[in-house]
């Protein structure tokens, strides 16, 4: 019988839960790295035992941790995420000029193919690669020396590269997506890059509503088997291309706010679409104090809420980027994770929802491996 | 060569797998940068978590104490105390106090 291992990264530590496929009862084991930030952590889809997990303290910076049996042990690995060549400088919050920085890892996404194979994708905004399970990182710099980049500038949140999209047939196309700046794409394996933002407005947030670059992408997710299609929850605006990111039309239809973070596609069904609306920008929890994740089966425009085992009075959490994801069982599971430290599962495709942790420390990351 | 000893925060500890405090063998004058170029090589996952790894700057909430002093902005090649340098008192570094 299957298996599924839900990898949850906190405010304060990681925590591995299992289950059968059932999904009914859990095992929760942690906190690992009590006291640590856990922004992300991530298996591989080559090799479901090794892990690739980021720790990080204002204190004591950043630790790469690396597991090769399922979380069960772990080893530091490589952290020194060195900017490659003349590092320049991007706009600071007053518009000057500042160095670009090293702050944080925000997100790992291993290779599909190759277990040693990982990407990080970094604070200030920079995506690095390991070939060596995760010993050594190398800067792939034509991101962040893309001819536009000396005027990117940080959002409240920080100038984050937070998704990272692989081919899943290994070929060399690579999406990012960083906080207010946008999209950006590589056909060549992460050596040049173009800005893939058409089609996106941000009225009242950036001078030009239809800069090419500006635009605070909160998260992109696609079905793999259907690569060119992608799935964008903006700061305002849920949003999809149909061409790799060369156009993008919004498809917020109906939900009751169309701000929100994370963003999540069915397993099976290529046009199922998850997404947790957010009241605002300024009051990041769930309209009416009702937490709904809202589920469209036409790939956008029609949505419906689901709520059903979700509290649905006086709750104000949010749920972050990166803490959502689906397995791969039938019926698929959905699971979300929030910053009051409730992990949700939904067995059945999100008809149905259950606590399967209540008190964790506030939930920055939820990954989900299906396991045989 | 002065055998000095260290007190690590605990987070710092966990990561470098050291049960208690440390005492290193420090080559040439006791310095801070002697000090933890020392526990560095000793214990490498440590490179960024005191101080900058290109840099060597103190990260910003990272303090030194020795002999009830705060030693935290002084350049990085100065002495160390005596007493420090001699081993009968610790090298404290500290996680800076959080709070409000």
């Amino acid at each position: 019988m299957s298996r599924v291992r839900v990898l949850v990264g906190t405010r304060k530590g990681a925590f591995v839960i299992t289950s059968d496929g059932a999904r009914t009862d859990w095992n929760v084991r942690g906190p690992e790295f009590g006291g640590w930030e856990v922004l992300h952590a991530k298996g591989s889809p080559a090799d479901p035992d090794r892990l690739y997990l980021a720790q990080w303290t204002d204190w004591f910076g950043q630790v790469i941790q690396r597991s090769d049996d399922g979380g069960e042990t772990w080893q530091p690995v490589g952290k020194d995420f060195a900017y490659e060549g003349a590092v320049g400088t991007h706009l600071w919050y007053d518009g000057t000029p500042h160095p670009w920085e090293f702050k944080r890892v925000w997100h790992l996404e291993p290779s599909a193919t190759d277990p040693d194979a990982v990407y990080a994708g970094v604070e200030d905004a920079a995506l690095f690669r390991s070939t060596d399970g995760g010993a050594s990182w190398q800067e792939l710099a034509g991101l962040r020396s893309h001819g536009t980049s000396r005027d990117w500038q940080p959002g409240a949140g920080g100038m984050c590269l937070h998704t990272v999209l692989l081919d899943p047939a290994g070929g060399g196309r690579i999406l990012t997506a960083t906080s207010a700046v946008g999209v950006f794409r590589s056909d060549d394996h992460g050596e040049t890059w173009t800005p893939a933002n058409r089609g996106l407005r941000s009225e009242g947030m950036i001078a030009d509503p239809e800069a090419p670059v500006g635009h605070c992408v909160h998260r992109i997710a696609r079905h793999p088997s259907r690569p060119a299609v992608l799935f964008m929850q903006k700061h305002w605006d849920v949003m999809r291309s149909d061409d790799a990111g060369d156009s993008w039309r919004e498809i917020s239809g109906n939900l009751p706010s169309d701000f929100g973070f994370p963003i999540e596609v069915h397993a099976h069904e290529p046009d199922t679409v998850y997404v947790v609306p957010i009241k605002s920008d300024s009051e990041h929890y769930p309209p009416e104090g009702r937490l709904r994740v809202y589920r469209s089966r036409t790939g956008g425009d029609e949505w419906e809420a689901l709520a059903d085992g979700l509290p649905q009075e006086h709750c104000y959490v949010n749920v972050l980027r990166d803490a959502m994801a689906v397995d791969a069982l039938d019926p698929c599971g959905v699971y979300f994770g929030t910053t009051g430290g409730q992990v949700y599962v939904s067995p059945d495709a999100g008809d149905h929802w259950t606590p399967i942790a209540r008190d964790l420390p506030a939930v920055l990351s939820v990954e989900v491996q299906t396991l045989p | 060569m002065a055998m000095i000893r260290v007190v690590l925060p605990a987070h710092l500890r966990t990561l470098a797998g050291i049960a208690g405090d440390v005492e290193l063998p420090v080559d040439g004058p006791i310095t801070q940068r002697a000090v933890l170029g020392a526990i560095e090589a000793r214990y490498p996952v440590l490179r960024g978590a005191i101080r900058d790894q290109v840099t060597h700057r103190r990260r910003a909430l990272v303090r030194f104490y020795a002999c009830r002093q705060d030693l935290s902005n002084d350049p990085p090649d100065t002495p160390l105390p005596p007493a420090v340098a001699g081993g009968t008192e610790p090298f404290l570094i500290v996680g800076a106090m959080a709070g409000g």
